[in-house]
């Protein structure tokens, strides 16, 4: 498959295809470091020095003076695991993804389903409905911030005013309604990305399937429940996982809505504010390999009793 | 779009009504009923879709041309009117601070810079790492490859902290090229996965035709493959351009201190909470950074869908 080189020289038998190999081995490699070293020195050695970080007592002020490499502790996870307000964030944590999760992947079918159908205008709407996907992030926060702002919003101003709410509902600082509110908005966020992979997947479904269940006399829930859905576990089950993944790290969206008060302070919150407010790496690396082990252990246990064929 | 797969099939949202059923025996059979509530269903869904996610956009463009004043007397007018129609926010945020502005220009031209250094850099990596993964036998391909998927996975919460404190520690923290370069291995994987693929559909036999007539590697790349990939290279360069433009979290961690270093996207966030800015001038400043990404993406629908599922945003 490889290009050749234009082999010379008098002897083409093997060793002339072992030069050439090598020749291609090296020009493979020449091609792929500059990547292979920017992941290692900006990805790799920093997850890794994460880990040693979490074991140091090491403060923000300290950090110029410090050596790279200072006394090993546990004294961060202790102060971690017994810190008021971490195993709430945890559990949060796990709200939000879970819910969020489910929210964006129900929704991107629903908008899947509906949209299958052709008509006039649906390339126009399929664009329209990624445009939450693809909006900057701040940009998007700020005017949901606004939209539920008790005091002008026009979320408050419609309840109050056509839907008989009493008072304006201060959505982004107060329990439970901030944490739902921070779910809703990862829905609207995401649901494109489910969206454009399930239409991708129904695009690949074949008719015959569906019109032979119709034939047959199956109803249009009937044909979703045993036709279609069956298709596309798969699909959910790859969406699933990817979005629990950048969900439960998810920083910028909770960040910017509600800066982690009134119950959504999720656990990258926590890391961000022990790193920048308190100044205390330490802790935060802490905090920070917690939320990778949990991860990996939650993704492992996924994969091998929920979705093993499905996402191998 | 391809359509072939859905005109004909009766789905379970979207029934063919216009399809001959199997005469009902009864007038009011379940799938009578069904087909009629779905048909009808399908509409209440897509034009309730189209509200949800357009709406926001809608109240950022309108908030950005109504009159502060007006704006908190009737809060829940839904169109601007006549008389308070102003485009005074826009001068407002755009003007620079010594100007009574928030400067956001300025944020703007370091915005652009730190997206189009991303781009540039990320690309040239990326195709020749693609270039390599899809066309070349080395030593350790796979486990690249496994490495690139990995990095895709990383959620970047867990680099915050080491980066923080490796270019805090270097002095490094503030510098644009600084940020570029962490963008950058943010997004080489994902640029060089979708290349490869890309890659893998352009025949080797014209390559190879080539080296029979004497062209060298570089040759090849430059005149046959580069150009034979344009359409792939240019949907990541837009894809990378927005994950650039609109990230957030490292450019916060690396530029906060230093006002004139700020992106739009920081900018932004760090003036929401300043009770002295109105509302609507950040409107104006939201509209502002919310546009370049819409009309890019407007323009390069059909190149980018593809691109979106191949490699997501992280976060």
């Amino acid at each position: 498959m490889s290009v050749s080189q234009g082999v010379r020289g008098r002897e083409p038998g093997a060793r002339g295809r072992t030069a050439q190999q090598w020749r291609e081995a090296r020009f493979g490699l020449a091609l792929i470091s500059p990547t292979v070293l920017i992941v290692l020195v900006l990805v790799v050695l920093p997850i890794l020095w994460t880990v040693l970080l979490a074991f140091q007592d090491l403060r923000l002020i300290r950090l110029r003076t410090a050596g790279l490499i200072g006394d090993f502790t546990l004294d961060n996870f202790v102060k971690v695991f017994t810190s008021p307000g971490f195993w709430s964030s945890l559990a949060t944590t796990l709200v939000y993804a879970t819910g969020g999760t489910a929210a964006s992947i129900g929704l991107g079918l629903v908008a899947a389903l509906a949209l299958r159908r052709g008509f006039r205008g649906r390339t126009l709407v399929r664009a329209s409905l990624l445009l939450p996907y693809v909006a900057p992030v701040v940009a998007a926060t700020f005017v949901w911030g606004v939209m539920l702002n008790p005091q002008f919003g026009i979320v408050n101003e419609v309840g109050t005013g056509l839907l008989g709410w009493n008072e304006p509902i201060p959505f982004l600082s107060q329990r439970p309604t901030a944490l739902l509110t921070v779910i809703v908005f990862e829905m609207w966020r995401s649901f494109p990305f489910a969206f454009l992979f399930l239409t991708a997947r129904l695009q690949a479904a074949p008719a015959s399937l569906e019109e032979a269940a119709r034939v047959d006399g199956a109803t249009p829930t009937q044909v979703f429940r045993h036709v279609v859905l069956p298709q596309l576990l798969p699909t959910i089950a790859v969406l699933a996982l990817l979005r629990f993944i950048w969900t439960f790290n998810n920083f910028d969206d909770i960040y910017l809505l509600t800066g982690g008060g009134a119950g959504t302070q999720v656990i990258s919150v926590r890391v961000f504010d022990f790193l920048v407010s308190r100044g205390d790496i330490g802790a935060a690396s802490a905090q920070a390999l917690v939320l990778a082990t949990v991860l990996v252990v939650l993704v492992t246990v996924y994969y091998r009793f929920a979705a093993k064929e499905e996402v191998a | 779009m391809t359509d072939v797969a859905t005109v004909s099939a009766g789905s379970s949202a979207s029934p063919a009504t216009q399809r001959t059923a199997p005469a009902p025996r009864r007038r009011w059979s379940r799938n009578t009923v069904e087909t009629r509530v779905f048909g009808v269903l399908r509409w209440v869904v897509i034009v309730g879709l189209m509200l949800f996610t357009l709406f926001p956009f809608y109240y950022m463009v309108l908030l950005s041309v109504r009159d502060l004043s007006s704006l908190v007397q009737d809060p829940g007018r839904l169109w601007p009117a006549l008389s308070e129609f102003t485009v005074s926010t826009y001068r407002e945020v755009l003007a620079p601070t010594d100007a009574g502005g928030q400067g956001f220009l300025r944020f703007m031209a370091n915005s652009g810079v730190i997206a189009l250094g991303t781009v540039v850099v990320t690309l040239a990596f990326a195709i020749l790492g693609a270039y390599a993964i899809a066309r070349l036998q080395f030593p350790g391909r796979r486990k690249v490859s496994v490495l690139f998927l990995a990095v895709y996975l990383f959620p970047s919460i867990l680099l915050a902290v080491p980066l923080f404190v490796f270019f805090t520690r270097i002095g490094l923290r503030g510098s644009l090229s600084a940020l570029v370069l962490v963008y950058v291995s943010q997004t080489v994987a994902v640029a060089i996965y979708t290349l490869r693929n890309y890659f893998q559909t352009v025949p080797a036999s014209i390559e190879e035709a080539a080296a029979v007539d004497g062209a060298g590697r570089f040759t090849i790349m430059r005149k046959i493959t580069i150009p034979l990939a344009m359409p792939a290279i240019l949907s990541n360069a837009l894809f990378v351009f927005m994950i650039a433009w609109n990230e957030f979290l490292f450019a916060l961690l690396f530029l906060v201190e230093n006002r004139p270093r700020w992106t739009v996207s920081l900018g932004l966030s760090q003036l929401a909470g300043s009770i002295e800015i109105p509302t609507t001038v950040l409107m104006a400043g939201s509209v502002i950074l919310t546009l370049p990404i819409v009309v890019l993406f407007f323009a390069s629908e059909r190149l980018l869908t593809g691109g979106l599922t191949a490699g997501a945003e992280k976060g």
